[in-house]
């Protein structure tokens, strides 16, 4: 299969979006689900109320701004990369997530889990070595 | 159980959802013109694929488990369990999109699989 630097270069970039946006969405939504705290949704009020709840945090707001330009970014990578490719080289973002929950959200991080972040991380190293497309042009 | 039913969602409908979006987005093909008017007719051409809507129900409800999920444990447990979906999306990709998916490939998933299991040995809070 055939794949040009321009079309490398393409992927990374975006692949670089989603890494630093999907992330940083997940850690808001972290912050303003913990503000929130656990909410029962068994029965259709309790569900309502976790939902009013939901949209009225600036924070949930920020962090589905962050992910809808993650979702962006996904999108318009996987209209020619490969999904097993770009889902596994987006994987950096775990170790990103780590680091933004420990510094932003004071999160305590034990050195196993450091240890099997930077596991995650070597398997995107391993796929990123693939090449990004394995099916005919759309 | 409520919490393991929440993360087989985001895991199985997160993935679900990305398989449906990445159909849709092939059958569009490759997007060239990253101009913010281009972009906006890339969505709307997107939006008018079933895949995509389909995808987006399955990501909607991946996200709000996801949300449920945030409200009692840590994003630092909570975002590396989620990776479990590679190997979910390895399948997936082989199967349902007919991607070739090379031994190296299976390599650095297993290797992310592995990381996952490890970050849930170090859950320490």
């Amino acid at each position: 299969m055939n794949f040009s630097p321009s079309l490398h270069f393409k992927t990374y970039l975006l692949i670089f979006v989603m890494v630093i946006f999907g992330p940083l969405g997940n850690v808001l939504l972290g912050r303003g689900m913990k503000r929130i705290g656990a909410v029962g949704v068994a029965t259709p009020p309790e569900a309502l109320n976790f939902l009013s709840r939901i949209l009225t945090s600036g924070t949930i707001w920020l962090g589905i701004g962050s992910l809808a330009i993650f979702f962006l970014a996904n999108m318009l990578v996987l209209s020619w990369a490969d999904y097993s490719y770009v889902q596994p080289a987006s994987s950096v973002a775990y170790g990103m997530s780590a680091l933004l929950a420990h510094f932003l959200l004071h999160e305590v991080i034990t050195p196993m889990r450091w240890m099997g972040v930077l596991l995650i991380c070597l398997g995107v190293l391993v796929v990123g070595h693939t090449p990004p497309r394995t099916t005919g042009p759309g | 159980m409520i919490i393991f039913i929440f993360y087989l969602l985001i895991i199985g409908a997160g993935t679900g959802g990305e398989l449906c979006v990445s159909r849709a987005m092939k059958e569009l093909g490759e997007v060239k013109d990253f101009r913010p008017a281009a972009l906006v007719g890339v969505i709307i051409r997107a939006l008018r694929v079933p895949w995509m809507w389909a995808g987006l129900g399955l990501m909607a409800t991946a996200f709000f488990s996801l949300l449920a999920v945030l409200s009692r444990q840590n994003v630092s447990l909570v975002v590396p369990v989620t990776a479990l979906s590679y190997g979910a999306g390895a399948l997936g990709g082989k199967f349902f999109l007919g991607e070739q998916v090379t031994s190296r490939r299976w390599a650095g998933v297993l290797l992310v699989c592995i990381g996952v299991a490890v970050v849930l040995m170090g859950r320490g809070n």
